[in-house]
């Protein structure tokens, strides 16, 4: 198995304030990891710090994320490398249309890779095709990126994005927040069948649910900024029977 | 509005800073007047473009007026102080002596305008547009004159129309901005050298789009250039205009007036692309631009419509107006001012509904970077007799970094308890959040900042000629290049 991302003793602080704090983790390719944590504990400025944000300082370790240093790449560089980060919190733009913004998207990662970059009839043939996998209405595309999206519809158009830059490692940052159990559902399932088959998973969450849907094979515990359990499935039972301070007293 | 704190990490303040394309200058030798305005030179520049005494006592009237005038010191602009007699008031390109043809223009002058993307020979043409090319002070090549000639649209310098046609020039010069209006269009009106002038006849539609391409050249030049158009009953015309200076440090002065003038049913649509010379980063150098627009829907069911998309000179002071004179008509008014570095705007529009049913817009896009100042300035007048008139009125203001910034200053002087008028002002800035998305998108940071403004530029953009509005576009992704980094 090849190793798509490889996280060593990381440090990483915001404001000069410690939050990563000797974090480990190792994903290989077609993996599921969960991260599940309290508030607070440092989940979400996990994936900013690997997605490149520049509020985000990186005080010591190392990532390696397929094979080159992941800390030397501009965040632009490591989304055409495969890196992709789907929002908690997707933003709006006004007067940029969500097809205009894909199809530049698009067209600068295959830019990068050295591949065609497709017109806009060309590339409006391939979002179709995606936008029928996700049973999307085209109309989606010419409305301005997410701006007036319901919950829902952001997220599902998180993961249009998602399918069309086709990435080796997503990090799904609290998808399911504000979703209901069956828009949560089609997420899910989309995500299952679309995704390339090589690509890794890392869903960082709170809530159990997602994981009947998703069934991955390690479930990581995080607290104040490192991981202090690792299992499989079980592991939430426990934590859903004990809560989160079952884990730190022991 | 504005913020001391650095709010973003991304350095945007490299984006912008791309240095000025157009600051060339082009070795001609040119017949000068000495520098300074008397009664003396206005008289003498009359006298050297042959004019009729009207316009003799015209500019005479104006330059008295002006002596009496203050400079404008209400905007918030701050402004050197100008030097008027350091400014050469009439500058020609020698041997301007009747052009027949444009193989008379001085080659030098022709290679000015093609390094500009403006081709003045008319097989290279622009298609469908006619240019009207103003060098320093003086006309120097109209193209499509023929063609124009064939639908009786008069297209021509406003020096020939002094000459061809000096009945419709003494009937309409000065009756929109009269020459007292205010100072710099009284200055305009003393010495006013060139500019363009076009009339469009009855039931015409201007088969073409009409252009006047404004360059500055000589480095002690004033351009005090001055258009005239009118629509008569039913007509209907497209105007552009576009304009650039070369790199000087020493402040040049700009101060133009274009009257519009429609009759009833006639619609005239005015648009703009300013990229004078802007200064330096430090701010040394640039145009300073001040500029009296102003239309007047004297018709029913007329309407004018301005769009300008102001991205150069250091001092931007322009107000682009609709005085709304005939039943049902309208006016309209959609603005994109970008300024950077040292940069000062003070533009808006004055709507001023003086009849029933008439209406009125205003689209305002305001982006301040690097430490300039960006102002939106408008009226919108409801008189007495005015009645179910409306306005809408929209003010977006959009800042990049943490010393730009934005002000809006609306007046709204409404005596008519019928009319329905609404106001919205928004101010933005581009945030952190919303680049890092883009860029986690692979888009980089440059090209962010430059879909995020032309987004916020949209509703306007959408107005200008196709292929204006790629132009507008482009420079304004240039105009950012460097800001972010």
């Amino acid at each position: 198995m090849n190793k798509i991302l490889e996280i060593k003793n990381l440090n990483a602080s915001i404001n000069d304030k410690l939050i990563i704090k000797d974090f480990n983790l190792t994903v290989e390719e077609n993996e599921i990891h969960v991260i599940m944590g309290p508030n607070g504990s440092g989940k979400s400025t996990l994936s900013k710090v690997l997605a490149g944000h520049p509020s985000y300082e990186v005080n010591s370790g190392k990532i390696t994320f397929c094979n080159k240093d992941l800390l030397d790449l501009d965040p632009e560089i490591r989304a055409h490398e495969g890196l992709f980060l789907a929002f908690q919190y997707p933003i709006e733009i006004s007067g940029v249309t969500n097809y205009d913004f894909l199809r530049i998207a698009y067209n600068e990662k295959q830019k990068y890779l050295k591949q065609e970059e497709l017109d806009p009839l060309e590339f409006m043939g391939l979002t179709q095709k995606v936008l029928t996998k996700l049973d999307m209405n085209p109309s989606f595309l010419n409305r301005n990126l997410n701006e007036g999206f319901s919950g829902g519809e952001k997220k599902r158009n998180e993961i249009l994005q998602m399918l069309l830059l086709n990435p080796k490692l997503v990090i799904l940052d609290e998808i399911d927040s504000g979703l209901d159990v069956d828009a949560l559902k089609i997420i899910c399932d989309g995500i299952i069948k679309n995704l390339d088959k090589k690509a890794s998973l890392i869903v960082i969450t709170h809530y159990p649910k997602i994981l009947s849907y998703l069934k991955p094979k390690f479930v990581h515990i995080m607290t104040d900024g490192k991981i202090i359990k690792t299992g499989n499935l079980e592991l939430v039972e426990r934590l859903e029977e004990k809560g989160y301070s079952a884990f730190t007293k022991t | 509005m504005s913020d001391k704190k650095n709010e973003t990490n991304f350095e945007i303040n490299k984006v912008i800073n791309q240095p000025y394309k157009y600051g060339f200058t082009t070795n001609i030798s040119n017949e000068k007047f000495p520098s300074g305005i008397s009664e003396e030179i206005v008289s003498l520049i009359s006298e050297k473009k042959e004019e009729p005494d009207f316009l003799k006592n015209f500019r005479l009237k104006a330059y008295k007026k002006w002596k009496t005038m203050e400079f404008p010191t209400w905007a918030n602009l701050k402004v050197n102080e100008i030097d008027y007699n350091g400014i050469t008031y009439y500058s020609v390109p020698k041997q301007k002596k009747q052009l027949n043809s444009l193989e008379e223009v001085d080659p030098e002058i022709l290679k000015t305008f093609e390094k500009l993307g403006i081709s003045l020979s008319e097989q290279k043409k622009l298609s469908n547009v006619a240019v009207d090319a103003v060098f320093d002070s003086v006309s120097i090549a109209t193209t499509y004159k023929e063609k124009l000639a064939k639908s009786g649209v008069i297209f021509c310098s406003i020096s020939d129309a002094v000459l061809y046609y000096p009945k419709l020039v003494k009937k309409f010069l000065g009756t929109v901005v009269p020459p007292g209006d205010n100072f710099f269009g009284a200055l305009n009106s003393a010495v006013f050298s060139d500019g363009s002038f076009c009339y469009i006849p009855q039931n015409v539609t201007c088969p073409l789009e009409l252009s006047t391409y404004f360059r500055i050249n000589d480095k002690d030049s004033g351009q005090f250039e001055r258009t005239l158009i009118i629509a008569e009953k039913n007509s209907s015309v497209n105007y552009l205009e576009g304009c650039t200076a070369p790199q000087f440090s020493e402040n040049q002065l700009h101060a133009a007036i274009v009257e519009l003038i429609a009759f009833e049913n006639a619609s005239i649509k005015y648009s703009t692309v300013q990229n004078w010379y802007s200064g330096d980063e430090k701010g040394v150098g640039g145009i300073y631009n001040f500029v009296t627009k102003r239309g007047l829907c004297i018709g029913k069911n007329s309407k004018i419509s301005w769009t300008q998309v102001e991205t150069g000179s250091s001092i931007t002071w322009k107000y682009p107006s609709c005085v709304l004179l005939g039943k049902n008509s309208s006016g309209e008014f959609y603005s994109v001012a970008l300024t950077n570095n040292f940069q000062q705007a003070d533009t808006g529009t004055k709507m001023i509904h003086l009849a029933e049913k008439t209406t009125s817009k205003i689209i305002s896009k305001g982006i301040s970077c690097g430490n300039s100042k960006n102002s939106y300035r408008g009226l919108v007048k409801i008189g007495l007799n005015a009645n179910s008139s409306r306005n809408f009125s929209q003010c977006d203001s959009f800042l990049i970094g943490a010393n730009s910034l934005a002000c809006t200053y609306p007046y709204l002087d409404i005596w008519n308890p019928n009319s329905i008028i609404e106001h919205e002002a928004k101010i933005s800035k581009v945030s952190e959040e919303q680049l890092f998305y883009l860029v986690q998108r692979g888009i980089s940071v440059e090209n962010a900042v430059s879909l995020l403004i032309s987004g916020f530029c949209k509703d306007v953009f959408t107005m200008l000629p196709m292929e204006f509005a790629t132009e507008a576009d482009k420079l304004l992704s240039l105009k950012l290049e460097g800001t972010v980094g």
